[in-house]
């Protein structure tokens, strides 16, 4: 596959965003690849989708695998590192990108992911304060929203209130918050597969506090924590609607919700 | 202390099944951080003191034997006497020695999670010593037959009523009701009163040691501590070397932190300073003082990347912060650390083979390094563990393959995109309709409890190129 520009007649003072799409956007939830792409080119970017990406290699790296990690942050950053901008739909990838690269690698390499960690965004961090225009407001059908704060934009990324006011200023929803936001999910990656039983009391906790916030819709930033809360609650029968903030603010809500179907 | 971390996920599943005690601890995990943060907020240098006993601790780890000898130095010349135990055999032999010496029959123990590493209280019970704990949490849980759950709070996993009958059945006192908490506390104050008068030697631990003046530190929360100290005519008090700090104001600096971070309390009912044995002109205190200091690895750990662990104050902020100790609770740990530092601290102080699990046991959330006082890299740490797990393969063979197979094919990328094309559109065709899957080949552990949310129609890579491809041949036609 060839890199692609989303669009060739945009004008060139138009930053130029490389668009990380995430292995697991990429195989589970490709509409929230299309809405990220569409909210950039709203919101005053040229996008680029650099066509040999993978995954940020995370897997390896939180499984101690620290070769296999290493040698897929040199071949995404070689990915990246064009581009003026980089925007990722996901906290945990881009706080691989930006806060882990630079630990891991070492000499030249650092200095590179140095260099691409300071222009690496999460998406919501990007739209709101970064992005050269406002997006545009939407209609979106539903204005009872929890938001789930995925614990690495929390934390390594401070990523908390611009996906809040985005909901607000360009789909109207004020977010029902949570009674413990900062509250894990118990996804973790492989470690929601490697102790199943935990991380799925971890989940439980997480859909009670949204079941108590009587929201209709779960929103988030991470694909990882969506998938797994959706896939928990649609074992335990509750009926909540899981979607990735991207799909709420471009306005598009036509695919059915994660784990959901026609 | 007997070690059973190897059965660590067993243990969390009987954890979790005890739905009352599981309740108990979604209790705490819900308020206690509240506390906390309530505390920190009224404490308006939190933030510098914390970077500022940062550098005293790591100051102090530099030149650790330096600070060693000054302590030992003014230690003694206080009139202790100081030893050092390599191993916790070592500190074993040398407390059971010194009770010998003295003849001792009965022992006042406070609290101390270093005679727990060593197993001291079973090696002098087996040389027919009678040991009592006398911090009401680690009185409860020895009455008990049972180990500690909490480093702060031994006792936490406890209930009113467990503990209600516990001491209905252990103490012979006849018919009452113990209605209240405050009327378990009198009675164990009562019961424990005895023990302290009798006792012959009185064992305690230490928060910090003093190098500048040779004083130990120690806060509880009941003041047994100082029964201990001062009601036996022997009192031995015993630590880890990494406890030294160089000035008394290093202490109270530490104290600041550890106390608010632990309890959410400004300060602890009791904070202590044992200078040494009784003076001339002193009315009370013990006759005889002796500091055993034990190393157990921390040499090894401080020449490592790990040494940051031992910088750890202890206050247990991150095992009430941390979303898996609140799930399986501390026994499940299997050992006398647990949460997040003890996930650290057992590998290290044991062996990694027989704690394998533990490192595991972490979501990367990062809240315990958020809430930690001593800004321990506890994830990052916890990770490394884990790559020492993956090259001395002690990561199980189907992990390992599983995950170099997805690096492998991850760094071929036209490879990986044709074959995740392919999965993509099984998966589809598997939970067509309905959207999920109930069962999923290869991924067990997760169907074990999730449905799997079923990828829509191809991977994103794929539609791109097809839209691309279709936008081409429109311009050609
Ligand atoms: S690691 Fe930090 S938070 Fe945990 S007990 Fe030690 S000092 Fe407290």
């Amino acid at each position: 596959m060839n890199d692609v520009s989303s669009d060739q007649s945009v004008p060139s003072e138009r930053p130029t965003v490389a668009l990380f799409i995430t292995c697991l956007v990429d195989l589970f939830r490709p509409s929230v690849g299309f809405a990220s792409l569409s909210l950039l080119q709203r919101a005053g970017c040229e996008v680029v989708i650099p066509g040999q990406q993978t995954c940020c290699g995370q897997p390896a790296y939180n499984s101690g695998d620290y070769r296999g990690a290493r040698a897929l942050a040199r071949q995404t950053l070689k990915q990246l590192e064009a581009a003026d901008y980089v925007v990722v739909p996901s906290g945990s990838c881009a706080g691989m990108i930006s806060e882990h690269y630079p630990r891991l690698l070492e000499g030249p390499w650092r200095e590179r992911a140095l260099a691409v960690a300071a222009k690496t965004y999460e998406l919501n961090a990007f739209l709101h304060s970064v992005a050269p225009a406002r997006l545009p407001v939407v209609k979106v059908k539903t204005d009872s929203v929890a938001y789930h704060d995925g614990c690495a934009g929390l934390r390594e990324l401070h990523v908390r209130k611009q996906p809040r006011e985005l909901l607000h200023s360009v789909c109207g929803i004020t977010v029902k918050e949570l009674q413990q936001p900062e509250v894990c999910c118990g996804f973790g990656g492989t470690f929601c597969a490697k102790m199943p039983q935990i991380s799925a009391r971890m989940a439980d906790n997480k859909l009670k506090d949204v079941q108590a916030s009587q929201a209709q819709l779960l929103c988030g930033g991470d694909m990882g924590c969506l998938l797994s809360l959706a896939g928990r609650a649609s074992r335990n029968g509750q009926p909540i609607e899981v979607r990735h903030v991207a799909e709420l603010l471009s306005g598009d809500l036509s695919a059915p919700a994660i784990g959901k179907d026609t | 202390m007997e070690q059973k971390s190897d059965t660590f996920l067993a243990n969390a599943a009987t954890a979790m099944n005890d739905t009352a005690a599981a309740q108990r601890r979604d209790i705490m995990a819900a308020f206690t951080p509240i506390i906390r943060q309530q505390s920190i907020d009224g404490f308006s240098s939190y933030e510098p003191t914390r970077k500022h006993l940062k550098r005293v601790r790591q100051h102090t780890l530099n030149h650790l034997a330096h600070y060693l000898a000054e302590f030992e130095t003014q230690a003694l010349a206080n009139g202790n006497h100081v030893h050092f135990a390599r191993t916790p055999q070592e500190l074993n032999s040398t407390v059971l020695d010194i009770c010998q010496q003295h003849s001792a029959r009965r022992i006042a123990k406070g609290k101390s999670m270093v005679t727990e590493e060593t197993g001291l209280t079973a090696e002098l019970e087996k040389a027919g010593l009678q040991v009592i704990e006398t911090d009401l949490g680690e009185y409860i849980v020895q009455q008990a037959g049972e180990t500690p759950s909490h480093i702060v709070g031994p006792a936490l996993h406890k209930s009113a009523d467990d503990v209600r009958q516990l001491f209905l059945d252990i103490h012979p006192l006849g018919e009452r009701e113990l209605e209240h908490t405050s009327d378990m506390v009198a009675e164990a104050r009562e019961v424990l009163r005895t023990h302290f008068l009798q006792a012959e030697v009185g064992i305690i631990g230490a928060n910090a040691l003093i190098a500048e003046n040779g004083y130990a530190m120690l806060v509880t929360n009941e003041g047994n501590g100082d029964l201990c100290a001062n009601l036996p005519p022997v009192l031995v008090i015993c630590t880890t070397i990494d406890r030294v700090l160089p000035r008394a104001e290093d202490a109270t600096a530490m104290l600041r932190l550890l106390v608010r971070s632990a309890t959410g309390q400004p300060q602890t009912c009791y904070t202590s300073f044992y200078s040494g044995p009784r003076r001339a002109q002193d009315q009370d205190g013990p006759v005889e003082v002796h500091i055993v200091l034990l190393d157990n690895e921390r040499s090894d750990i401080l020449d490592s990347e790990y040494r940051g662990i031992l910088e750890c104050l202890r206050c247990g902020a991150c095992l009430n912060h941390c979303p898996i100790y609140q799930s399986v609770g501390g026994h499940a740990y299997g050992w006398v650390y647990q949460g997040p530092m003890g996930s650290v601290l057992t590998p290290l102080l044991t062996s990694l083979e027989q704690s394998a699990a533990l490192p595991n046991a972490c979501t990367a959330c990062g809240r315990c390094e958020e809430v930690c006082p001593a800004d321990i890299p506890l994830p990052a740490m916890l990770r490394d563990l884990r790559a020492r797990e993956y090259t001395e393969k002690l990561t199980p063979a189907r992990w390992r393959f599983g995950i170099a197979a997805h690096a492998w094919l991850a760094q071929r990328p036209r490879l990986y995109h044709s074959l995740s094309g392919i999965a993509v559109k099984l998966l589809r065709l598997l939970g067509r309709r309905k959207g999920y899957l109930r069962h999923l080949p290869f991924a067990g552990g997760w169907s074990s409890q999730r449905d799997f949310p079923a990828p829509q129609a191809a991977t994103f890579m794929q539609q791109l190129h097809d839209k691309q491809r279709r936008e081409r041949q429109r311009h050609e036609h």
